[in-house]
């Protein structure tokens, strides 16, 4: 009896290993695009904003009857893989995705942590891939497969620094920044880099950090209110910001809060319960006030789920868009490798691509060429335009 | 300098406040039944979310009654709810294998596996986004001899004493409470005296689970962005907390608790603070060379 138990439970794991495997199976004229996204983990909105954008393209291409390739249409089918904010499994998810279900190319990770072991993955494995939202250097560094659809951080970090003197006009300036994650740390030590080369050394007058699991970050800050410092910058996930900010000015900290593009979250302002209004942070787009495709994709993303899509909603339809436009370049032959090759070509020879954050050109290393904005938390908890920042 | 440590001294309270409670939860259930209850960090993360679905309920349906009897209201049902679950837990998971007469090493990794299940059942049911617990208690900034403090946190700091001081008085004065220490001290004899052990059990659970959701609407209170996850390191370093200051001896648990709060809070003071755990640990594991038990900890015999 017991063995036949066994047996039962056995045949019903194995049966159930075997339909995930046929379900995936191949039809004619289907175009397999692979999200790796963050849909769990500390910053689901993020994975959210990715899903939402690329199921607005899919649906709009899909309604009018498919992609045209070369004169045949192609059905969009994509796939999400959840890797809930984690590098490992973001790793597992690029393999799942290049190996399994053989996708012609990946968008995402959006964040860096992830972005760049996944991407590593898919440079290896000969599959283009496009993050949207990745700003650290490293995940498009030597990879010719991999591209990103966002400004980098050794721009970002410089470009702030230089909108912070000319708009603060501060001396002394302190930085929080969480340790474990690769496009926090590595923005924190840019600002302070280039901070230091405009004002002199000692002009940082308080070098934090914390932990990803921490919610407590009262010492640090009583540390930073006491160095006497004029500002705070702070490059870290809105998940954060909605603990730090109020825990500031609960200790006494009444000057400014200036962040950086995590910061432009849907989810920022009712998390921090309004703490970071008056706060500024550089973004890759502003949402308020926009025009042309801008407003036609924010208009179609707030009639289909209700609210202002985030930067890294419009990154993602943006780097959706190239892949497709690569797609409709290349042609398809069928032969996988082939065709991923030929797409990474497309990528890598775009001019002047208008997207609905800005236009951009890649460099040889897969990076766009293009402007960052500076927007200011207002009263009504909308991102508020304030300057356009240029390479 | 002088008031910048007198605030860390208050900010060391506080978060040890929050270690020391869930600590007292640990040491509870560790004290009558030598089981590590890995999911109490989750059971802590539930009360936080009954918490915010009750006190959000209670604030959308803008009664006439001030924010504290809002407050009121939500720990006391909060506390029932997550008594409940934790008595679930143990019947569902833990009696069980007790019944089998399970090694308690199977039934530690059960609590493990309880612990991922609340999480990621947490995750299925309401989704990944991060939730903002409601302010239930306005805050006030106190200012003192040029340090601020709020009203939330000196109630934090209050409640971690007043929860030791119930437990403390529990154990050792109500009938319960012997019968709690008899089972901890020897668990077969005890039923022969009439005593219904799975009942000292079953309310074991339930306080051991009461405490954490006290621990669990200050801490929504206090940093209010809630997720699934956010029980988990807390939970096994309030656990590390308990053991230092030697498990099983509820004066342990509650100084543990505060001790680990100190040494995070004053390495981050005195050092960078990107070397605040692995500072803090080795201090923990220093400790613990020196004094395998903890500080409280007795080699065997009676705990509790």
């Amino acid at each position: 009896m017991k063995m036949r138990k066994k047996l039962f439970l056995l045949v019903l794991v194995m049966g159930l290993a075997l339909t995930g495997l046929f379900a995936s199976g191949d039809s004619e004229n289907t175009i397999k695009i692979g999200f790796n996204i963050p849909m769990t983990g500390d910053s689901p909105k993020v994975g959210e904003g990715s899903k939402f954008a690329a199921e607005l393209v899919k649906n709009r291409i899909n309604e009018a009857g498919g992609l045209d390739v070369k004169g045949v249409k192609y059905m969009l089918d994509f796939i999400y893989e959840d890797n809930g904010f984690k590098p490992d499994t973001a790793v597992t998810a690029a393999y799942k995705l290049i190996e399994q279900d053989n996708v012609l190319a990946i968008i995402g990770p959006d964040g860096s942590s992830q972005a760049i072991p996944a991407g590593g993955v898919a440079d290896e494995n000969g599959t283009p891939l496009i993050s949207p939202w990745s700003t650290n250097p490293n995940t498009t560094l030597d990879r010719p497969y991999v591209f990103r659809a966002c400004f980098l951080d050794p721009f970002q970090a410089p470009v702030a620094v230089k909108f912070a003197e000319e708009q603060f006009n501060k001396e002394k300036v302190a930085v929080l920044y969480n340790l474990e994650s690769d496009y926090s740390k590595t923005l924190a030590e840019l600002f302070k880099g280039a901070w230091e080369d405009a004002n002199g050394s000692g002009s940082v007058v308080a070098f934090e950090s914390f932990g990803q699991k921490d919610q407590d970050f009262s010492v640090q800050l009583t540390k930073i209110i006491a160095s006497g410092a004029e500002m705070l910058y702070l490059p870290v996930y809105y998940n954060f910001v909605a603990l730090i900010v109020p825990q500031a000015l609960e200790l006494g900290w009444d000057q400014v809060v200036f962040g950086a593009d995590a910061w432009g979250s849907a989810d920022l302002v009712k998390l921090s319960n309004g703490a970071v209004i008056g706060d500024y942070f550089t973004t890759h787009y502003a949402a308020a006030g926009a025009k042309g495709e801008t407003k036609e994709f924010i208009d179609a993303y707030e009639a289909a789920y209700g609210y202002t899509p985030d930067d890294v909603g419009a990154l993602t339809y943006d780097a959706l868009n190239i892949v497709l436009t690569a797609i409709q370049a290349a042609g398809l032959t069928g032969d996988l490798e082939a065709d991923r090759t030929a797409i990474k070509d497309e990528i890598a020879g775009l001019k002047d691509y208008k997207g609905i954050t800005g236009t951009m050109t890649f460099t040889p290393d897969g990076d766009p060429i293009k402007d960052a904005v500076v927007v200011q938390v207002n009263a009504a908890g909308e991102f508020e335009f304030v300057k356009t920042l240029s390479p | 300098m002088f008031t910048t440590l007198l605030q860390n001294v208050f900010n060391g309270l506080q978060w040890g406040s929050f270690y020391s409670m869930i600590a007292l939860g640990y040491c509870l259930v560790y004290g009558v039944l030598r089981l590590i209850n890995f999911a109490h960090g989750d059971i802590f993360m539930m009360a936080a979310y009954f918490a915010f679905f009750i006190g959000t309920a209670l604030l959308g349906l803008a009664l006439p009654i001030p924010g504290i009897v809002v407050f009121i209201i939500t720990l006391v049902v909060t506390m029932g709810l997550t008594a409940g679950l934790g008595i679930l837990i143990e019947r569902i998971a833990y009696r069980p294998l007790r019944k089998k007469g399970a090694n308690r090493l199977y039934v530690v990794i059960t609590a493990l596996m309880v612990g991922f299940i609340l999480e990621n059942g947490n995750l299925a049911v309401l989704g990944a986004s991060a939730l903002r617990f409601p302010d239930m208690i306005n805050k006030n900034i106190i200012e003192f001899a040029g340090i601020r403090l709020t009203n939330l946190r000196l109630l934090v700091i209050a409640s971690s004493f007043v929860v030791f001081g119930f437990l403390q008085f529990f154990v050792t004065k109500t009938q319960i409470g012997m019968a709690m220490r008899a089972i901890s001290y020897d668990k077969f004899a005890i039923p022969l005296m009439g005593i219904p052990v799975n009942r000292i059990i079953v309310a074991t659970f339930a306080i051991g689970s009461a405490l954490a959701a006290v621990a669990g609407i200050l801490f929504g209170l206090s940093y209010p962005v809630l997720n699934p996850y956010m029980g988990m390191i807390i939970g096994w370093k309030a656990f590390i907390a308990a053991v230092v200051g030697g498990i099983g001896d509820i004066k342990g648990a509650f100084i543990g608790g505060f001790l680990l709060g100190f040494i995070e809070i004053f390495v981050i003071t005195f050092f960078p603070s990107s070397y605040k755990d692995l500072i803090s640990f080795m201090i923990l594991l220093v400790i613990l060379t020196l004094k395998p038990t903890g500080f409280f900890g007795i080699a065997k015999s009676t705990k509790i």
